[in-house]
């Protein structure tokens, strides 16, 4: 059963005053408390689609509710359930980091509370630089800044717009065990990234996104599964151009002009079906001269995915 | 008042904000329109005041203290203003007003409120200087404040229209130096009027400027070049015009939003 969504975009679309469609109508439910990601090569519309989400852009077509409240006729609710760490650093150069913090706060139309602005730079590990300026602080710690003054506000739903895009390896593990406490708090989280182990690693829903096109949204789990799939080729002795009758039962394909056959099987099935395949094709009088077995990992899907429409 | 209403903790975080960027440059802000001030008394005041000793019965060095008032209110205005909001447009910073709930009025409330205070505290800071060097009696104090409290809003309007419409640094300085700066300077900050020949005496009624220094006179001197009333409406019109532009930027999100 699902619950009902915290984020809600119906036929968005997004068409830039140069005449590029960015965003190819976008349909997309988040469910509360989940780890969303968004998967997708440079310039897919992903910075496009949080950019609507939170304001900073005006959608050509479509609807969207945040927290149950639509962004654009009650955008004072919507918005104030929101915090948004953009994909570039943005900051106030000679401000103090504390100071900066509790601007965000207040600007998103919260009373002054200290006690949560200390917690959330504790979380961070910023507490030691509250009385630094911005401009002090390394690119790492700017980004936990930015982090902060998302969070500054006590946001329902949280956006990462490519929150480890040139960052550590241990500012990255912390970044990773942040969203998974936020989570446990109750925040949403959409991040958007580049890196499929990221997204395997955080995310429970995984949306591909391409050329402005949901290519797919799919439980990571379930991407697990897949990614469980694995594939036998066989380099075939004789080129052919039909699978035989008998063989139907494997539902292969045939590749490379007739020279291959492929048969994707579950690894972690009990009964793979090869030794009956070959004994099958032995009978038949198929002959092969090399066979071999691969796993399709996520990366493939997504390659597959991207490229195949491309063609299209 | 709640958030969903009226977004006073965001106004009142962003006027925070802004007067904590002027509090950096306090000293220097505040020394300048002091030094000026000075330096016009020795000059107008002491050389030319000499041979113009009075206008319509008014000292010369009296005379000149609104207009002065005025010519840094205005630029002052503009120029805070229109820096606050391109500031945050050219370091990006921008997001998260545009992110935040706040309404345009709120927004504009909070930056123009800030640079407003500023402008017209440097407005009274030369009002207090020239008192060290020429007797200045203000008529219609309330009035005087209110002429100061509309065109300090006026131009600070203005200004944030010119900081969302410049593209870069140098147009900020464009506007107040090749039109605000001569128009005040013709519009009879430091002489009325009534002492230009024909045509210029015409022309010169054209220049909205006139008015609005016309009218802030008044209030000191309770004589003006031309009826306070039309000060008045020419201030109001002003205001009225800026304060639509402004609700327009915001709902095309013109310069603002893609
Ligand atoms: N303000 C704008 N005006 C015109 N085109 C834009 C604008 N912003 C983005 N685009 C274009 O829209 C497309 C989508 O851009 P977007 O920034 O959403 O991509 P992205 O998925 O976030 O990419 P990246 O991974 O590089 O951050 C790109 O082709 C980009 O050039
Ligand atoms: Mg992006």
């Amino acid at each position: 059963m699902t619950p009902a969504p915290v984020l809600s975009i119906r036929g968005l679309t997004k068409t830039y005053a140069s005449g590029l469609q960015a965003l190819k109508s976008v349909d997309l439910d988040i469910g509360r408390g989940e780890i969303f990601a968004l998967l997708g090569p440079n310039g897919a519309g992903k910075t496009t689609l949080i950019s609507i989400v939170c304001g900073l852009v005006t959608p050509s077509t479509g609807e969207i509710q945040a927290a149950g409240h639509d962004i654009v006729r009650d955008y004072r609710r919507a918005r104030s359930k929101i915090g948004l760490v953009p994909q570039e650093l943005y900051t106030d150069a000679f401000e103090r980091v504390i100071d900066t913090v509790t601007f965000s706060r207040g600007v998103f139309g919260r009373s002054r509370n200290p006690a949560y602005v200390e917690k959330v730079l504790r979380d961070l590990s910023l507490w030691d630089k509250r009385n630094e300026k911005i401009k002090e602080l390394s690119g790492g710690m700017k980004r936990r800044v930015m982090i902060a003054k998302a969070l500054s506000h006590e946001p329902e739903i949280l956006f990462l717009d490519e929150p480890t895009a040139g960052v550590d390896v241990e500012l990255r593990r912390d970044m990773w065990n942040l969203v998974r406490q936020l989570r446990e708090s109750g925040v949403t989280i959409i991040l958007t990234t580049h890196y499929i182990e990221e997204a395997e690693e955080m995310a429970d829903r995984v949306g591909v996104i391409r050329k402005g096109e949901l290519i797919l949204v799919e439980e990571k789990t379930k991407l697990m599964q897949k990614l469980g799939k694995k594939q036998l080729t066989l380099n075939l002795s004789d080129p052919m151009t039909a699978i035989p009758a008998e063989l139907a039962e494997w539902k292969l394909a045939i590749q490379a002009d007739g020279n291959e056959l492929l048969y994707t099987f579950d690894a972690t099935a009990e009964r793979t079906g090869i030794p009956s395949l070959l004994r099958r094709m032995s009978d038949l009088g198929i002959g092969f001269k090399d066979l071999h077995t691969r796993e399709s990992s996520l990366e493939d899907i997504f390659v597959d995915l991207v490229t195949e429409r491309n063609a299209a | 008042m709640s958030a969903s209403v009226f977004n006073a903790h965001g106004v009142w975080a962003i006027y925070k904000f802004e007067m904590h960027r002027f509090k950096r440059t306090l000293w220097t802000g505040l020394a300048v329109p002091v030094i000026t001030t000075s330096l016009y008394f020795v000059v107008f005041g002491s050389a030319i005041g000499s041979r113009m000793t009075e206008i319509n019965g008014i000292p010369y060095g009296s005379f000149i203290v609104p207009g002065l008032m005025m010519l840094s209110l205005f630029t002052e205005s503009i120029f805070n203003a229109s820096f606050g909001i391109h500031m945050p447009r050219f370091t990006g910073t921008i997001y998260e007003i545009l992110s935040a709930p706040l309404s345009a009025l709120e927004t504009v409330l909070g930056y123009v409120g800030a640079a407003a205070t500023k402008s017209m505290t440097v407005a009274l800071v030369i009002l207090l200087t020239a008192n060290l060097f020429v007797d200045v009696h203000v008529e219609h104090p309330f009035l005087m404040l209110l002429f100061l409290i509309l065109i300090a809003a006026t131009f600070c309007l203005f200004g944030f229209i010119v900081g969302i419409w410049a593209k870069g640094f140098e147009q900020l300085q464009v506007i107040p130096l090749l039109v605000v700066t001569p128009l005040t300077f013709l519009g009879g900050s430091f002489y009325s009027i009534e002492m230009l020949p024909e045509p210029w005496r015409t022309i010169t009624l054209f220049n909205p400027i006139v008015y609005l220094i016309n009218g802030f006179r008044w209030t000191f001197f309770g004589t003006s070049d031309v009826p306070v009333l039309w000060s008045l409406l020419a201030t109001s019109a002003f205001f009225l015009i800026c304060l639509a532009v402004v609700f327009w930027i915001f709902r095309t999100g013109y310069r603002l939003k893609s």
